[in-house]
């Protein structure tokens, strides 16, 4: 299926998803957004560990776990971030990063 | 042809539906685009034929995650709220320093030869997968598998206690 398609396309698609991430992490203020940009930014360097196991080293399967393992890590830290987001909320009723400032000096 | 057609179809909706994600002022809507981006990742590890890994990205991403992230925005916010964006300022340096270090990755990407292995392919089906999933020998992934469920289970239950109300 993936005759004609260079390596460098699927490294060019993640990069740039990659640094969208990264845009929508600094100007977005709201922590469930911030939240979807990590997602993103995960989510690209998994197509990158695919696309370099099935290019590179088509005999071993190191890709495939490491991106398997990325994602259940993704799974946990969505769901510790969306607990504590929900706690936030409660306190301070705004899930705003800048209007929770209680524990800065 | 007809894959590169698809490849491009699939990048298309990726780059177009991320940017959407980031940029959309109603929180309910960027996280539908994010699941359409997730979809077209799916569609991508089909593409490559890790049919495994398209079916996790389906049901833990698509299925677990956005799920997770759509309840938290209807238990957080109103949903005809707009999402405030930031300043003008910040705006600006953010995408110059997105840009910058896109453009630097890219041409470091295009400079470097990537040597295609030309060993035969190891099938990625299911028993293959699940073989070395549990194996502690040669290529064998036991210890990660075992660290990843302690770590889910830490998370479950961390979450169950952060989320909980108080009760005294």
């Amino acid at each position: 299926m993936t005759q004609g398609i260079p390596l460098y396309y699927f490294l060019t698609i993640s990069t740039l998803m990659f640094f969208i991430g990264i845009y929508g992490f600094l100007t977005r203020k709201n922590l469930i957004t911030m939240l979807m940009s990590v997602e993103l930014i995960l989510n690209s360097v998994n197509i990158n560990f695919v696309a370099f196991n099935k290019y590179l080293y088509p005999d071993k399967l190191q890709g495939h776990f490491f991106s398997l393992i990325v994602i259940a890590i993704a799974a946990a830290e969505a769901a510790v971030a969306i607990a504590i987001i929900i706690n936030i909320y409660r306190n301070f009723r705004s899930i705003d990063v800048e209007k929770v400032d209680e524990m800065k000096f | 042809m007809n894959s590169k057609v698809m490849f491009f179809v699939f990048a298309g909706i990726i780059l177009i539906f991320s940017v959407m994600t980031v940029v959309s002022r109603r929180i309910l809507r960027s996280a539908v685009y994010l699941l359409f981006v997730l979809l077209a990742t799916a569609g991508l590890y089909f593409m490559l034929n890790f049919n495994f890994l398209a079916a996790v990205q389906l049901t833990v991403y698509a299925g677990g995650i956005v799920v997770l992230i759509i309840f938290s925005i209807l238990l957080t916010s109103h949903i005809s709220e707009r999402a405030p964006m930031a300043g003008a300022r910040r705006s600006l340096f953010s995408a110059l320093a997105v840009i910058i270090g896109a453009i630097l990755t890219l041409t470091t990407i295009f400079r470097f030869t990537f040597v295609p292995s030309s060993e035969p392919a190891i099938g990625s089906d299911i028993k293959t997968i699940g073989t070395k999933l549990i194996s502690y020998g040669e290529g064998g992934y036991a210890l990660p598998f075992e660290v990843i469920s302690v770590l889910l289970l830490a998370a479950m239950i961390g979450a169950i206690i952060v989320a909980r109300k108080e009760t005294k």
